[in-house]
């Protein structure tokens, strides 16, 4: 099993080699990075402004771009939806293979304060062990530590931490 | 508790949004179902309890309003949250008005949603736990120890369940070992004081000054030995019930410290100068004559008159027989248990010595014989050997005349036999000494058979 990591027009000025050794320390699997171009024109909504997360996961499932026994992860800048959602981080096929996190609410920019490449990278590094953590059938975790905890506010994200908790870790062995 | 123990249904005649829900409530461990509409919505809650219901306000057919309303006829304890569009808000406050928990905009803020669901679990689970206190506090206050169904048992169950709904000062008197302290709990539990204390105080137990601190209470180097500022029973029973146990046994100066208290429900600890405040409901028992006491000016009349309010008197157990049998097996299931030793039944001669005897001990008696009974018999059953010797021997032993001499005969062997024949205890108890009792056992011609 492999993980790869997509990168679509998504915002390059963190460190692509750190964020693939960390979410292989999580996992314990080979990681790679690879750009990727795809077309979101008909994930966009013009009235709120954002691209539909769920639609873009189809597009993943639909693409031959990803090899079997791979779960593949979409990074992009796009500002997310699903559809009865204000916004999300990233969504997941559940037990699945694909997934995607979404780095624009990430920003510290986002909120009015100034850039912090390194917030971002752990913020965009937790996001994505997170939504793979889904492909590989875990839920959300109730310990504040672990990084499967869910986040609905950026702040969520800053508070939990990077690694699996034993309950998580032992669940996802076990997957 | 796990998430998976709840049950969230999301109601919406939008594909997409039943989609991403259900997703969302999925991922955080949720059991989850959906329905497009509101038929579909109530053919599932016949089928299986949710907790939580995400209901569209508008629908085809019949709208979220209505449903809200049928949903609760189906589960009463289902909450029900609206989704709504922010052109609906109106709508949605009509909801809530009609009993929906809250209600969240489309789109939903996922912090919000998060919140609202926690909040609305939180919510549950204090209730349950708050469901199962109470009723662990029910079992834990029954009046089970109180055992019978006499007329004159009855009509102390009548009176207990009639005064425990007041705040009415209580006076049960009764001979010793009749129950007055399962009494004074039983009013106690039946009360809307129930879930504070009630505070016991044996006024036979302590003397005058000790009973004045445990009562009021005592602040740091009030007298020698009082190290720190102590709460009395009467802070301690705030919100509750305070039980004065033998009352007329209150020496006359504490008696008007606590006619004041009674009329001021105010006191200061002993020591103390901040007048504290208390709100208590006052149980008392006594086995004293205190008609009598007031007429020789031992007790205080207007303390009597404030205690004797609503008055339980409890029959002695020789006047209650029928209740006998049923107590009996009531104490032999108890030490049975207790004592783990698989005692089942009691042997009808057993039972018939039992009925037979006058228990002037009342009910402590009784649970006395049938412990000892239970400790020297072999189970599976009590037999009439196993009963305390003196209550074989006396049952059924009547004076053959009204003669004071055969009356003293029958007293002063039912005391032998209590006490094991000790004749030194015997004399004690007879408050004679040795010689008299041994010229009395000479006389009567008395033996230890």
């Amino acid at each position: 099993m492999f993980i790869e990591i997509l990168g679509a027009r998504y915002y390059e000025k963190f460190d692509v080699g750190l964020l693939c050794k960390d979410v292989k320390s999580a996992f314990n699997l080979d990681v790679t990075f690879r750009k990727t171009v795809i077309d979101f024109g008909f994930t966009f909504d013009a009235n709120r402004i954002q691209y539909n997360s769920t639609q873009i996961l189809n597009i993943l499932l639909k693409s031959n771009k990803i090899k079997k026994d791979t779960k593949a992860i979409l990074l992009t800048d796009l500002d997310l939806f699903v559809p009865i959602m204000t916004h999300v981080f990233g969504e997941a096929e559940l037990n699945g293979r694909v997934a995607v996190v979404s780095s624009h609410r990430l920003h510290t920019e986002y909120y009015g304060l100034p850039q912090n490449i390194d917030l971002l990278q752990e913020r965009i590094t937790k996001e994505i062990i997170h939504e793979l953590g889904h492909t590989f059938g875990l839920l959300h975790c109730k310990y504040a530590d672990c990084v499967m905890k869910s986040s609905t506010y950026v702040e969520d994200v800053d508070m939990k931490g990077m690694n699996f908790c034993n309950s998580c870790k032992s669940q996802f062995f076990i997957v | 508790m796990n998430n998976k123990n709840y049950g969230i249904l999301v109601v919406d005649d939008e594909k997409i949004v039943r989609e991403s829900l259900f997703k969302w409530f999925l991922e955080d461990g949720y059991r989850v179902d959906t329905a497009e509409n509101a038929a579909e919505a109530l053919r599932k809650l016949q089928s299986a309890t949710f907790d939580i219901a995400f209901v569209d306000i508008k629908m085809p057919g019949m709208d979220g309003l209505e449903l809200q309303r049928h949903l609760k006829e189906v589960d009463k304890s289902l909450t029900v949250v609206i989704i709504t569009a922010f052109a609906s808000v109106d709508s949605a406050v009509r909801a809530l008005k009609d009993g929906a928990y809250d209600y969240v905009t489309k789109p939903i803020d996922p912090d919000e949603l998060t919140h609202i669901v926690n909040n609305i679990i939180n919510q549950k689970k204090l209730l349950t736990e708050n469901i199962q206190l109470r009723e662990k506090i029910d079992e834990l206050t029954q009046f089970d120890e109180i055992v019978g169904d006499s007329l004159q048992i009855k009509k102390v169950f009548e009176l207990i369940s009639t005064v425990a709904k007041t705040d009415t000062t209580v006076l049960i008197r009764g001979e010793s070992g009749t129950g007055k302290e399962l009494v004074a709990r039983a009013i106690h539990a039946h009360s809307s004081r129930k879930f504070f204390p009630i505070i016991p105080v044996n006024c036979g137990a302590l003397n005058d000054n000790l009973l004045e601190s445990e009562l009021f209470g005592h602040e740091k180097g009030a007298f020698t030995g009082a190290q720190y500022r102590r709460k009395g029973k009467f802070e301690m029973a705030d919100g509750g019930s305070i039980f004065f146990d033998e009352i007329g046994c209150v020496s006359e100066r504490l008696q008007v410290d606590l006619l004041r208290v009674l009329e001021t429900r105010q006191f200061t600890r002993v020591g103390g100068e901040q007048v504290i405040s208390v709100d208590v409901r006052v149980i008392c028992a006594t086995n004293k004559d205190l008609e009598l006491a007031v007429k020789e000016g031992k007790f205080r009349e207007d303390l009597y008159y404030r205690l004797n309010v609503f008055t339980i008197f409890l029959p002695p157990l020789r006047e209650r027989k029928s209740d006998i049998p049923k107590l009996a097996n009531h104490f032999m299931k108890k030490f049975s248990q207790v004592m783990n030793k698989p005692v089942t039944q009691i042997d009808p001669e057993a039972m018939d010595v039992l009925v037979r005897y006058d228990w002037p001990g009342n009910i402590r008696e009784l649970a006395n014989a049938i412990e000892r009974a239970m400790v020297v018999g072999k189970p599976p059953q009590i037999s009439k050997e196993d009963l305390p010797f003196q209550m074989k021997n006396t049952n059924g032993i009547k004076p053959s005349s009204d003669s004071i001499e055969e009356i003293e005969k029958i007293h002063i062997l039912k005391i032998l036999h209590q006490y094991n024949w000790n004749i030194s205890k015997s004399a004690e108890v007879l408050d004679i000494d040795r010689a008299t009792l041994y010229n009395k056992i000479n006389k009567y011609n008395l033996k230890n058979r």
